[in-house]
Order: C-alpha cells, then sequence, then structure tokens
C-alpha cells in the first residue's frame, strides 16, 4: 500500500477514509461540492485538515490531532498536481517548464533539459520545446503540463479534471496519452466522466457530501452501483470487444457501429469498448431500416421510471442489459412490458468507441 | 466636449510652460553649475531611492498581497498613507524620527552616521513618498496573477525562495518595473518631505524641484527651463509605463 | 479603465466650481454693504500689517482691508501682470523697483521700517553661540537664506563686509524654513530676521550682535496708481508711517527708518 489517508475538516463535513496501493490508478468521482476539490487540496499541502493522517510510500504527509502537529508542505511531498488549466509558467518556454522540477531537485541544467526532452517525447509534443506557453493549443499545453508533472517523478500523481478545459476534438488524443503515460503509476485522477474512469482507473472511489460513499473495482462498481450518483453515472451502455471497421464487435458477435475521434490509435483487432447514452437509444416493435443504426434485439427485462422519463431494460440474449430511456407516452403507445421482444435502436453517431 | 475640457486643462498649462521658455538661453539656463548639480543630484538621489523602495516594497507588497492576517487592511492603509499625506507632513514625521533630536536620530548621530542636512536625508524623503507606488503597483500584480502558478510550482517541489525567485518575481517583472519606475519619477518630483526635512544646499540637498522653487524667485527663466525638463522626463515615464501595462496584458 | 461621461461632466463642473469660488468668495462677502481697500504686503508684515489693518477698518467704518501676504518679488510680478491693488509694501527696495518700473507706483516709494539680521539659536544654545563669527566655526551646523531671497542676499552682505565666511548646512528658501530648522534642533543656529525671533516667540532664542548694521533691510510701501481705491491705498499708507503705525512695527522687533 503506497498512500493512506484520513482526514477531518468540519468546515467543509469532510470526513475521508481511503488507501491506494502501489501503481494503482483511482478515479474519484462525487458531484460538485462531494468533497472531490478537498480531498486533492488534502494531498497536495494546500488545504490543512482538523485533524488525521496521512503517509505515502513509508512518509508521514500529515499527522494533525490532539497533540500532533505534522505537516509536511506542499514540495517535499513528491505530490504532482495536473489541473484543469495547464498552468504553465507563461515566463519559460515550453522545455523549461518541463525542466523546472529537475532543476528545482538539483540537476544541471543540460540534464534536466535532457529529462524535459525524454518527457515531452513520451507525451509526444517533442517538436514544441521551443515554443512559449501562449504560442500552444490548449491540448497542447495539457500535454506539456503532463509532462512536467511527470518530470518531477512524483510518487503520487494527482489529476483535476485534466481533460475538462480541453476541446472536445482533442481530448480522444489527451486522454489516449493519459492513459498509457498512466499505466503502473500511482495516480489518482477526479473526473466527472465516465468514460475518463473506464479508461484510466483500476479503482473507482465515489463521493458524496464529504465522505466516500462506494469504492471498487471500476467496472464492478459501474456495473452494479450501489450509491445513488454511481448508479446515474452507470446508466452508460457499455458493449466491450475488439475493433472491426467502423465499430465493435462483441466476444459474442454482436456489433455494434460508432465514431472514433481518435481512430489512428485504433487497429482492426485491438480490444476496444462501445458506449451509449440510454437517452439515445429508441425503441421499435419491429427492426426499422436505414443504414446507419445499429439494431439490437432485446427482450425487455424492467420498465421502471427514471425522472421524467421511464426506463427500459432490455437483454439482448449475450450478457448485455442494455438500457434505453423513453417517453412516458412512448411507453403507453408501444405496449412495452417485461418479456416482450422490441428492437433498440441506436445511431451509429451517437456510439463512442474507445480503446480498452 | 467634457474630455476635450479635460484634455486641454492638463495640456494647455504645460504648452503655456513651453511658450514662456526663453528657447535662446535653453541650453545656457539648463547649463549652469546650479542647474547641473540640481540635476546630478535629483538623478542620483532618485535612483538610489528607487532602490530602497524595491528592497522595502518588495516584501510589503508580498505581505500584503500573500499573507491574511488580522489587521491587513489597516496595515495596508498605514503602508499608502504617505500617498495621501501632504508631503510636508511627511517631512515633519522624518525630521521628528531620523532629525538631530529625532526618535532615531539621536541614536545615528551618536554611531556617526548624520542624516540631517545630507544627501541620505533626501534619499530618506524620496523613499517615503515614492514607496507606496511601488507597493500599490506591485500588490496589484500579484493579486492579478494569482497564486496558482505558485501552487504549482510547489507541487513540483520547489521550496518557497524557489518560487519567489524563479516563479513569482519572473511574473509580477511588468508590475515590478512599472512600479519602479513610478517611484523614480516620484521620487524625482518630490519637493516638500525634502524641503521640510532635508534642507536645501547646492550639491548635497537641492534636489531639481528645490532649484526650480529658488530660481523662480530670481531668475524665473531658469526656473522654466528645469521645469520643461522635468515635463520632458514625466512623459518620457508616462510612455515607458504605459508601454510596459501592455507588455503585462498580452 | 475608460471614465464615463457623467462623472467627467461632474469631475469638471467641481473643479470650475471651488476655483471659481476660491477666486471671488472672500472678497465678494467682505466687499459686500462697503468698500475694500487691498494690500499686497511681503510675508515678514503679517502680524503687523493685520493689526494695522483692524485699526484701519476701525477708523474707516465701511471699509474693509484685504491683505495678500506674500514674497515681496512675487507680489510685485502679480501687480505688474495687472492684479488689483491698492497699496504695496516689499520687504526690499529691489521688488519695488519692479513696480516703480512699470510705472505702476502713485508717488514715490517711501521707507517706513528696517529690519536686520539675527542669530536665531533653540532655547538651550546647544553649541553655545555668542557672536557673529561664532556661525563660521567648523561643525557647527548652520541654517541661512538662500542668496536668491532677501535675508539670504542680507546675509551674503553681511559676509562681505565681515570677512567672516560662512559654511552653511542649508541654504532656506524663506525665513520660516529656517526657524523651523533651528526650532527643531536640526540646526545649532541660523541667520533671520529680528522680528522673526520675535515672532518666534519662546521656541527660538535670538542673539543679537552688532555687524548686523552693516546688511540693513529697508522696507517700502507705496500706493497704486491702478487699484480700485488708490486713493484708500494712500490713506493706509500715511497709517503705517504714523506714530500708531511706527509703534506696532516697533513692537515687533522693526528699526525705524529714516
Amino acid at each position: 500500500m503506497t498512500l493512506a489517508c484520513a482526514a477531518t475538516l468540519a468546515a467543509r463535513g469532510f470526513d475521508i477514509d481511503l488507501e491506494v496501493g502501489e501503481g494503482e490508478r483511482v478515479a474519484v468521482l462525487g458531484q460538485n461540492g462531494s468533497g472531490k476539490s478537498t480531498l486533492l487540496g488534502v494531498l497536495a499541502g494546500t488545504l490543512r485538515p482538523d485533524a488525521g493522517r496521512a503517509s505515502l510510500d513509508g512518509r508521514v504527509l500529515f499527522d494533525l490531532g490532539p497533540g500532533r502537529r505534522l505537516w509536511l508542505p506542499p514540495h517535499r511531498r513528491g505530490i504532482a498536481l495536473l489541473a484543469q488549466d495547464p498552468l504553465l509558467f507563461p515566463h519559460l518556454t515550453v522545455l523549461d517548464n518541463v525542466a523546472f522540477a529537475p532543476r528545482v531537485g538539483g540537476a544541471p541544467r543540460a540534464d534536466a533539459r535532457a529529462r524535459a526532452e525524454r518527457w515531452l517525447e513520451e507525451v509526444e509534443v517533442l517538436p514544441l520545446a521551443g515554443r512559449r506557453p501562449h504560442e500552444l493549443s490548449g491540448g497542447e499545453a495539457q500535454r506539456v503540463a503532463l509532462a512536467r508533472a511527470l518530470a518531477a517523478e512524483p510518487a503520487l500523481l494527482l489529476l483535476d479534471e485534466p481533460m475538462a478545459a480541453v476541446d472536445v476534438a482533442v481530448a480522444p488524443m489527451l486522454r489516449r496519452v493519459l492513459r498509457r503515460v498512466l499505466a503502473g503509476r500511482t495516480t489518482m485522477i477526479v473526473t466527472h466522466d465516465l468514460l475518463d474512469a473506464l479508461l484510466l482507473s483500476d479503482r473507482l472511489v465515489v463521493m458524496e457530501e464529504g465522505r466516500v460513499a462506494e469504492s471498487g473495482p471500476t467496472e464492478e462498481t459501474l456495473r452494479h452501483p450501489r450509491a445513488g450518483f454511481t448508479a446515474r453515472l452507470a446508466g452508460l451502455n457499455l458493449i466491450r470487444g475488439t475493433r472491426d471497421g467502423g465499430g465493435v464487435v462483441g466476444r459474442d458477435g454482436v456489433r455494434i457501429d460508432g465514431t472514433t475521434g481518435d481512430a489512428p490509435a485504433l487497429r482492426d483487432g485491438d480490444p476496444a469498448a462501445a458506449a451509449f447514452a440510454p437517452a439515445e437509444v429508441s425503441i421499435y416493435l419491429s427492426p426499422p431500416t436505414g443504414s446507419p443504426r445499429n439494431h439490437l434485439p432485446v427482450t425487455i427485462t424492467e420498465v421502471e421510471p427514471h425522472g421524467e422519463l421511464v426506463r427500459v431494460r432490455g437483454d439482448d440474449h449475450h450478457g448485455h442489459s442494455i438500457a434505453a430511456d423513453v417517453t412516458p407516452v412512448s411507453v403507453a403507445e408501444l405496449d412495452l412490458y417485461p418479456g416482450r421482444d422490441v428492437t433498440f435502436v441506436v445511431k451509429a453517431a451517437t456510439v463512442t468507441i474507445y480503446p480498452a | 466636449m467634457p474630455a476635450a475640457a479635460g484634455a486641454a486643462f492638463v495640456v494647455v498649462p504645460l504648452l503655456a510652460l513651453g511658450l514662456r521658455v526663453d528657447w535662446s538661453r535653453f541650453g545656457e539656463l539648463l547649463g549652469s553649475p546650479s542647474s547641473l548639480a540640481a540635476l546630478t543630484l535629483s538623478l542620483q538621489t532618485s535612483a538610489v531611492a528607487t532602490l530602497a523602495c524595491l528592497v522595502l516594497g518588495v516584501p510589503m507588497a508580498l505581505v500584503l498581497a500573500r499573507r491574511r492576517f488580522p489587521g491587513r487592511q489597516v496595515v495596508r492603509s498605514l503602508a499608502l498613507l504617505p500617498l495621501v499625506l501632504p508631503p510636508v507632513v511627511g517631512g515633519i514625521a522624518l525630521l521628528y524620527t531620523f532629525g538631530r533630536r529625532g526618535l532615531l536620530g539621536q541614536t545615528l548621530d551618536v554611531l556617526g552616521v548624520p542624516v540631517a542636512f545630507t544627501s541620505v536625508a533626501v534619499v530618506l524623503a524620496q523613499t517615503f513618498v515614492a514607496l507606496p507606488f511601488l507597493v500599490v503597483s506591485l500588490e496589484g500584480t500579484l493579486r492579478s496573477v494569482g497564486q496558482r502558478y505558485e501552487a504549482v510550482a510547489a507541487t513540483l517541489g520547489a521550496p518557497p525562495s524557489t518560487v519567489l525567485c524563479r516563479v513569482t518575481l519572473p511574473l509580477v517583472l511588468p508590475g515590478l518595473l512599472s512600479g519602479a519606475v513610478l517611484s523614480f519619477a516620484r521620487a524625482l518630483g518630490e519637493f516638500g518631505a525634502t524641503i521640510t526635512f532635508a534642507g536645501s544646499l547646492q550639491g548635497v540637498t537641492r534636489t531639481l524641484p528645490l532649484e526650480i522653487y529658488l530660481r523662480q524667485v530670481d531668475d524665473p527663466d531658469a526656473a522654466m527651463a528645469l521645469s520643461l525638463v522635468l515635463v520632458a522626463v514625466a512623459i518620457g515615464i508616462t510612455v515607458a509605463t504605459a508601454r510596459l501595462g501592455e507588455r503585462a496584458h498580452r | 479603465m475608460r471614465p464615463s461621461l457623467p462623472a467627467a461632466v461632474t469631475a469638471v463642473l467641481v473643479t470650475v466650481t471651488v476655483a471659481v469660488s476660491g477666486c471671488s468668495g472672500p472678497a465678494a462677502t467682505r466687499a459686500a454693504g462697503g468698500t475694500t481697500v487691498t494690500v499686497f504686503a511681503a510675508a515678514s508684515l503679517k502680524a503687523t500689517f493685520t493689526r494695522l489693518g483692524r485699526a484701519f477698518e476701525a477708523s474707516h467704518p465701511g471699509t474693509a482691508v484685504v491683505f495678500n501676504f506674500a514674497g515681496s518679488q512675487a507680489l510685485a510680478e502679480q501687480i505688474t501682470q495687472g492684479a488689483p491693488a491698492d497699496a504695496f509694501a516689499s520687504a526690499n527696495e529691489a521688488s519695488m523697483a519692479t513696480v516703480a518700473g512699470a510705472g505702476l507706483a502713485a508717488g514715490r516709494a517711501r521707507p517706513f521700517a528696517t529690519n536686520t539680521l539675527t542669530i536665531a539659536v533653540p532655547p538651550d544654545n546647544p553649541a553655545a553661540v555668542a557672536t557673529f563669527a561664532d556661525l563660521a566655526r567648523p561643525g557647527l551646523k548652520l541654517v541661512v537664506c538662500a542668496p536668491a531671497v532677501p535675508c539670504g542676499a542680507a546675509t551674503l552682505t553681511l559676509e562681505e563686509a565681515t570677512g567672516v565666511t560662512l559654511a552653511p548646512v542649508s541654504e532656506e528658501q524663506a525665513v520660516t524654513d529656517v526657524l523651523a530648522k533651528v526650532r527643531a534642533g536640526e540646526a545649532d543656529a541660523g541667520l533671520v530676521y529680528a522680528t522673526d525671533v520675535i515672532a518666534a516667540g519662546d521656541s527660538v532664542r535670538g542673539i543679537a550682535f552688532p555687524e548686523s548694521s552693516r546688511a540693513v533691510n529697508r522696507n517700502v510701501i507705496v500706493a497704486l496708481s491702478g487699484g480700485p481705491q488708490s486713493g484708500l491705498g494712500q490713506e493706509f499708507v500715511d497709517l503705517v508711517r504714523s506714530a500708531e503705525g511706527q509703534q506696532v512695527l516697533a513692537d515687533a522687533g522693526f528699526g525705524t527708518a529714516t
């Protein structure tokens, strides 16, 4: 076990106790105000809890309580933080930004720059080394910021919604880079994006009102959500398999077509997953015509109110439980009930394909 | 219209000054020993005062912008007091601090560091009135830059002193420079505190504004020529700070 | 930041209003229901002339005396620039010559008082100054007037007449600045007019010295031909030169002009 942290902060109703193992990637999910940022602040050392104790690789980060006042300042924690905004130092070049941590750590200039170049290469922006931060696009800047954080060789890397401020078009690229460099690295990533959680974490921690509401292996937790927030989040339909042309073929032969924002990264036969939201699914009693759509024959297993809509769950007879959100009027018109065979239809354009 | 009136209100007196200057004697008036002595003394003391403002003002601005402590607003108001205080009051206050019979002056005198009637007194008076300009300018820049870059630097392993030197100060450099330029300008124009506290002796304490005031009595032409020099310096400084401001906003 | 138009208008209006009221306010109120005589007088005459002004108002019911006290040279320039004044009292003859040269004097300027320099020291006289020659002692912090102003010119005259070379630590713009430095103990001694020492009361001590007679400053006064109340101006001049006026001046430390 690498990180152990128990902390309370009454002013924010924050009371948490969690552990992160060596090389484990933990995704922290939760609504705004659930305590995600507080958790990062407490770990990074910018926020002081009322009481608690944390240690990282055997070093005590803080130990606060009656008679205990140990507090390691941020720069001595070995914890790097990648925030929403890249926050590259505007007065330094890209290379010197990345070389900042090695320089501070005492490396000679040439040495620090060589290390910086390696990390820039790792995040695929080495050609930008000589530029100034204001000459970079949002996605480029965020990758440089990632390289800068990695160059510090932190014992724990914190990511605070690293994709939130990045253009939708470049998010897949950044996600792919993150997936590669974070592999096997002790990481805590705060996100509100299920896809990020799925792709970038081994374990999910769901926070509600300052506490850990749920914790467990990412996929399993999403499949069997206990906390309300996880359930809402987990509403996304997910079909795993391998890449095949414009879609994903499940282990059982189910085929789903979709779009990839980052096509070159995936070749046929690569493990991949298709995800789509229940609201994008329409229900037909008989298979409609029209080519750019996915048709999934299912047997309805559940019809339940879901907010103002009705959530209809169907079993595709290949082990997938697929959800569709439709209006109550449709439910009545189509006469939907458990046990009835129908066809779930989803447009390829609304299905996201990503590497799994 | 009111904007034009306002501009005219500022520009017309300066034009009037330019029109009254005896251009045929301009060089001769500026080249007189007393004018040159005043000019040299003003430049030297203002430069030293600007350095003193940097040494004292940077830590002040950092504390005011970055630290939270009870009574911070009060401390801030006190630090900025010379900005609104009539300089002559500042001069009197300095007199009772650093003067021969002042709070610290007696000790300094005993230590063999006489302040009264020396160029040191001029620098003290200039620093007193110019310091708030540096503090205000730098504090504003520090606030607008925020602490996020500093937080990032800390998570990259940089201790506070490194953060200050490699991140904070480079980031606020435009504000620091414009603050220093403004302080220099204020020091150059300082009159009230100097005449009250430092005295007036050619080459020692009689700075350009004091020389102008004195020449106004017996040689108004020289006073006007010297005034024009200060106007030119002021225009140069205004343009320079505007440029710095633009750079900071880019 | 761009200031809004209304704010700019307000600022201009306020400025103009203040300026206008500042110019005309006091004179206008004082003049209501009577005549006003305006006297421009050297700053050193402030105390004595204020008293004489009250006496003048007492003997001339319905007449108000308005003073403008400033440096003699500054006043002379204001008068030649057209400032409305009925009488001008100068602390030196040079400034009077400026006005007379411009043809603005109604008659010949008459001396009415003299002023000589005296040594001012802090009450405890820390440097034990006793004579004029003491002022040249090394290490003594002496403050004098700058040669550009009358008291400084007189100081220079004294130095030349006595052969004593002074090394002041400061040459001040005005007598008041010299006195302030002596009073604060910054200076060990200062050279000021005898009248200034008397006006300063107990805050400084005056040390008279015989050499002072070699630099006598003559105060001169004249009515101005261009003034709106030139006749009343002449009457004020007469009051100053009367026995009553001379007594007030003598009380303040002025010498008698011959």
